[in-house]
Formats: C-alpha cells, structure tokens, sequence
C-alpha cells in the first residue's frame, strides 16, 4: 500500500517536473481550460442561451466534439489488437501510449456531455432511476465509464508494474486487454445507435452509420497515434521504431478506403432515389432554401478524405512527411464529417420543416477549446508520468535505495 | 533550471526556491478564482438547496413528501411573483383516455390557440416559448417541408392555403419517453406524456426524438410578469419552470382532468379543436373518430399518437368566399 501511494506520489511530482518548452506548454494548456472554465460557468449562470443551440437545433458542437472522440478512444483497441491477436510485436511497447490516449480522451467525451446538460447538479439522477436498458443514452453511460475504468486498470497496473520492476502477471490485465478490444468497437456502436435509433430523424434513421463510425474511427483514431508517438520520440528518449508507425498506416490506410466506400453507398441511396426523406443531406451537401452554413465544410471534409486515402494507398506515404500530411488531413477530415456533418444536418429541417441554421457562439467555442486544452493537458502528464517509469529511469528501488534483496522480498510479500 | 535540480533532490528547500513556488501558487490560486468568478452572479433560486436536492421523482414521493414538495414549490413562486398560487397534483381519471381531433377544413390560421396556451400554461414570454405551431400549407400538398411558419398576413384565412396546428401528439408509443436517460418523462394512464421539471437533466435527448417537433427546452431562465401569471397551476403541467429543463403541452391537465376543456380548446373561434374521452362511446371524439375523414400525421414513423386530424366531406365553410359559395349554389339550382 505504502509503495503504491508512492507511486502515486512520484507520478504526481514528476509531471511538475520538466524543461522550458514542458513549462510553455503545460502553461498554455492550462490557461486555455481555465478559459473554457470561466465560459462554463458563465453557461451555467446564464443558461445554454449562451450558446447557438435552439428548440430547432438542439445538439450542437458539444456533441458533435463528443462524438468525434468516442471514435478516437478507439485507437487503443487498434494498437491493441495486432498486439495480442496477431501477435504482431511492433507495436507492443507503444500500446500503453494509445490505452492513455483513450483515458484521456474518454475523460474528454464526458466533459463534453456535462457541459451539453441543461441541469449539471441533478447529474445523480443517473443514480437513481437508470432508464436501463430502454434508453441508449444510459447504454452509452455504461460503455463509456466502462472503458474508462478498463483502460485506466489496465494502463495503471503495467505502469505500476514496471515501477516495481516486476513483471505484469498476466491474470490481471490480458483478460481485461480483451474485454477492452469488445468495449471499444461497442463504445462506437452504442454511441451510433444514440442517433440511428430516431426514427423521426431520417438523417440519422439509417443502417450505415454504425459501420461509417467504426470505419472513420479506424481511420481518425490510428492517425492521431501516428502523430503522437513521433512526438514522444522526439521530446524522450523512449524509443519508437518506424515498423510500429507503418503498421499503423496499414490500419489507417484500410479504414479511409472503407469509409470512403461506404460514404458513397450512403450518397448514392440518398440522391439516387431522392425521395423526401433527404432534405437533410441535401441540405449538408447543397444548402436548402438558400441556406448552406455547412456545405464548404462538408466538401472540404470530402476532399480531405480523399486526399488522405490517395496519399495513404501510394507509396509515397511510407515516408513519414507523406504519412504525416496524411493523417492531419484523415484526423480533420473525420472531425468535420463524424462531428458537425453527422449532428446538425438532422436537425435541418426540423421535423416540421422549419429550415433554422446553427452556428457556434464564442462561448461555445471557448469551451470546447478549454476541453480539449485539458484533454491535452491530461494526455501530457500521462506521457510525462509514464516515459520514465516505463524506460526504467524512475523506480521504486532508485526511489529509495532500497536493495536488490530487500525489494525481492517486499514484491514477495504483496504477491 | 535551479528549480529543477531542487526538485530532484529532494525535500531540501531554498529560500529562493520557496518564493518561486509560493508565487506559481498564487498566480494559479488566483486563475482558478478568476475562472469561476461568473458562479457569484447566480441567481439564488438556481442554487441547489438540501430540500430540492433531495426531492424524490414523482413516482416515488409518498402523498407526505409530495404535500412538501408543492409547499415549497408554491413558496417559490409566492416569493418570486407575489401571488399565491393554488397549486396541486392532479391525478388522471379512470376509465378516462384523452385525445384530439382538428379539423383542418375549419381552422383559419387565426393562432388564438398558440396565444391561449401562452396564457393558461405560463409559458416563458422571454424568450418566448410556444407550444402551438400553426403551419400554414399549400393547397393540394401534406409536405411539411412546403409549410410557412411564419406566416404574417393582414387577414387570415389565406386564399389557397390552409392550416395546419401541431402540438405534442401526446403518442401511445412514444419515442420522447423511450429515450429519457432518468425516466424524467414519462405517459400517463390517461394518455398524457408528463415531465417531472424538478427531475430532467436537460440532455435534450428526448427533443432529438419527438417527430413533432413538440417538446421545449429552457435555454435560458423562463420570464413572465407577474400581472400574466396564471396562479391555478398543477405539478406536472403549468408552474413556472426552473432554467435547463425541459417542457411540453399536457393537454392541459390541470383543466382536462378536473372536467374542463383545454385552454386551445376554448379559445378556438371556429369549433375547430375537439377534445375528450375516447373511450366515452358518447364523446364527441369517438363520434368524429367513427364517422370522419381522420388521419394521423408522420403515421410511418410508427409512434400511434392522439391527436387526429380531419376534414369535413363537403370541404371548408371558410376557405372559399361566400360569393362563389353563392354562385355554385345558385348554379346548382338553375340545372
């Protein structure tokens, strides 16, 4: 217990530990969430009229941010399963990097539906009467504090592990590892079936958006990894092979291609048979009754989409200048299409045919910016915490000068 | 770098070391207040206290703790609008299942209902809040996409057109209660879906599923003047709303189920609304279900609501001119 705590104790010390640039950095970050802090409460105070949200429009880029990054939690599974399914060793000592990613983004997605809520302080009433199992929300409670504790277990026990220097028995993680795989692909599917389950909705009332979430998570989420692991290796000295960085190009690689075709069926059933039911897409794509906030957005996905999926299928993309042009434009692509192209176009027209146009207001736009600022800032601390504990630089005999013989019988002991 | 070198080893702490820190910590300190600062202008009724905080949902409260829950309620608004109210919880009838009937041939488009229901349900005036809305319709089509919302003309009805009110449907199968993550919403035994204010979340989930565009969410603090207050309220329909949450037509319920009509009912001037009990084989309403022309809208997707449009067989009394109504006529007996 003792060590444990200073475990903890050490993570905490250690993250307010650092050079210049983790100082400027860290600084930024924490200024741009107390931003995002004080337009929350400003939200509070005033009500959600401080946002762009209306009766026509009433979800808007809270959820859009947050649905986003459900499928970005995804990107621990993908690094996961070539691990322990193919075996696949490239990527083995960079998974617990894509398993924090997740806790930090989860943590992302549930501050994002709290600051969405009209009523914050009745949050308890999940508690107490759970609409289990008819509404998908409460599913989507359950899928999402789910993974959050799985990855949290399983990161905190290696990490911890390898503060011990011990090695991980594999009775207390491997079997979480592979729940964690079935929890990420439900946690895109439970978040899916939120929308498709409408039936009022004829947007969202569809089969195909399922499959397009997994398949653009696949894509948005590797991407970011990508990026991310060549930014630990160049600011640490923990060492991450190209192999690892290609192999994740193959994932991304596959999925732009799968969601790209499964973006054209979903285009070709709408317009081909245009039937009334698809005024919101034509208004996503074309503008309706002379309003068209989102089309250069759309397109502007479509043709990050593309591009990637063009750049990822040539060999080019083997270099990482190209991998990297590439993920930027699959991970803001993704954004545009999975977050304000998947949520507002729904509510355009409204179920009556009223055509309301959304667009964010500063305070909105403050507070996803604070969100994601500490999603950042929480991500950092992870990596600053785990780099060294992880290359072996900060244990608990270095710690305390205990010896090789006294710190065999103390991990004899807990075990 | 001095403070990284002291840091690392250990707890020895220089005097120099000590001021820096004390400084970060106070600027940080300082940061968080000035963040927060927005919560002191919150209004004290949002404060949640310990009595409302841990007020039971509706279903739960026993008789006792309801009786408190309607005291402090009544305070409240005593407090804020200087009336006292007569405040109640209405319970449904038995044997009792409401529905609507509108006749589309009749209604003129005047939105005397929309302003009734304004009235009679305390509806927020800013911002303002309705739960009626009037589409007005091209003749010769149901698409709602053609509808105008917003129609403003000097006189209503309109030639060549015709109108169509949509309030909650009150459905059988409701989509808006299926999704409610805390069973803040919820239908009734005699048919009335039902919001408990001091339960919902305001996750607006339930106004993503209403196919009728029904439900309404109080984006900001709901206003009204205390001169508009109407101080016979229930529950679970028409007491002022608190901020965050959601609202929606209860047919009335306060007036239905003590015997009276509903406010849009009674205002309107040309008989076109019609309520009642459907299982009364004698009502109004089962007579119109029997023997009009009635339909249902959005009937594909499937949610059996209560509120029934019709049309009279020999068209409308008040969408054609009397004069041509007189030239047919007389055109007909010259044959």
């Amino acid at each position: 217990m003792k060590r444990y705590l200073t475990f903890l104790w050490q993570c905490a010390r250690i993250s307010f530990v650092g050079d210049w640039r983790y100082y400027t950095w860290m600084t930024v970050l924490t200024v741009l969430s107390l931003v995002g802090l004080h337009a929350w409460c400003t939200q509070l105070v005033n009500g959600l009229v401080t946002t762009g949200m209306t009766d026509q429009v009433s979800w808007g880029v809270y959820i859009a941010n947050f649905t986003y990054l459900v499928g970005l939690a995804a990107a621990a599974a993908m690094l996961v399963i070539p691990v322990y399914i193919y075996r696949n060793m490239h990527l083995h000592h960079v998974v617990i990097f894509g398993e924090l990613l997740a806790v930090a983004v989860i943590v992302m997605c549930l501050l994002f539906v709290t600051v969405d809520l009209g009523r914050p302080d009745r949050f308890a009433h999940l508690l107490q009467r759970f609409n289990f199992p008819v509404s998908m929300l409460t599913w989507d409670v359950i899928a999402l504090n789910g993974y959050l504790i799985l990855n949290l277990h399983i990161c905190g026990y290696l990490l911890y592990c390898a503060y011990c220097e011990r090695e991980p028995a594999k009775v207390f993680y491997v079997p979480f590892v592979f729940v964690a795989i079935v929890w990420a692909v439900s946690i895109h599917t439970v978040t899916a079936f939120l929308y498709v389950g409408l039936g009022g909705r004829p947007f969202w009332n569809s089969a195909i958006i399922a499959p397009r979430f997994l398949a653009s998570a696949f894509a948005a989420g590797p991407a970011f990894i990508i990026l991310t692991l060549q930014i630990v290796r160049h600011y640490t000295r923990y060492q991450v092979g190209d192999d690892a960085l290609l192999t994740l190009r193959r994932i991304v690689q596959v999925a732009t291609i799968i969601n790209i075709f499964l973006l054209g069926c979903e285009l070709f059933t709408e317009f081909y048979s245009d039937s009334a039911h698809i005024a919101s897409s034509r208004y996503l794509f074309f503008g309706l009754h002379g309003r068209h906030a989102l089309v250069p957005w759309i397109w502007t996905a479509v043709a990050f989409n593309v591009l990637a999926t063009i750049l990822l299928v040539l060999p080019a993309s083997r270099g990482l200048k190209v991998l990297n042009v590439a993920c930027v434009l699959t991970i803001v692509g993704i954004w545009i299409e999975k977050g304000m192209g998947l949520i507002v176009p729904a509510f355009v027209p409204t179920p009556l045919g009223e055509v309301v146009e959304y667009v964010p207001t500063v305070h909105e736009v403050q507070i996803c910016l604070g969100i994601w600022a500490f999603g950042l800032l929480l991500y950092t601390l992870f990596v600053r915490m785990s780099v060294p504990v992880l290359s072996g630089e900060l244990t608990y005999r270095k710690d305390h000068g205990v010896s090789h013989e006294d710190h065999r019988r103390a991990t004899a002991e807990t075990v | 770098m001095s403070e990284q070198d002291n840091q690392l080893s250990g707890p020895g702490l220089t005097r120099r070391g000590f001021f820096r820190k004390s400084a970060v910590a106070a600027t940080g300190a300082a940061a968080i207040a000035a963040a927060v600062s927005p919560l002191r202008k919150m209004s004290p009724d949002d404060i949640p206290t310990l009595e409302r905080f841990l007020q039971k949902h509706y279903k739960e409260m026993t008789p006792a703790e309801m009786q408190t829950a309607l005291d402090r309620i009544a305070r409240e608004v005593e407090h804020r609008f200087a009336v006292r109210p007569s405040l109640g919880d209405v319970k449904p009838m038995v044997g009792v299942e409401f529905v609507y009937a509108l006749n589309i041939s009749r209604c003129i488009g005047c939105r005397r209902c929309v302003h009734a229901c304004v009235k009679e349900n305390n509806l927020s005036r800013a911002p303002e809040i309705q739960y009626i809305r009037v589409l007005k319709m091209e003749k010769g089509s149901i698409d709602l996409e053609t509808s105008d919302h917003h129609y403003d003309p000097p006189v209503v009805p309109e030639h060549d057109s015709y109108y169509m009110p949509v309030q909650c449907h009150q459905c059988a199968k409701p989509p808006c209660v299926k999704v409610c993550p805390v069973e803040a919403t919820w239908q009734e035994p005699d048919g009335i879906t039902v919001i408990d204010y001091d339960w919902c979340i305001g996750c607006r989930y339930c106004e993503a599923a209403c196919p009728y565009w029904a439900r309404r969410f109080n984006f900001a603090q709901p206003e009204l003047a205390a001169k508009d207050l109407n101080p016979d309220m229930s529950y679970l329909s028409n007491r002022p709303r608190p901020k965050g949450v959601m609202e929606k037509c209860t047919f009335c319920l306060h007036r239905t189920r003590v015997g009276k009509l509903p406010a849009c009912v009674e205002v309107c001037p040309t008989g076109s609304r019609k309520f009642g009990n459907v299982l009364d084989a004698a009502s109004e309403v089962s007579y119109i279900l029997r023997h009009k022309r009635v339909f249902v809208l959005k009937e594909e997707v499937g949610t059996l609501p209560r509120f029934f449009y019709y049309f009279d067989e020999r068209g409308s009394r008040y969408h054609e001119s009397v004069e041509s109504d007189r030239a047919t006529e007389s055109g007909g007996g010259g044959e």
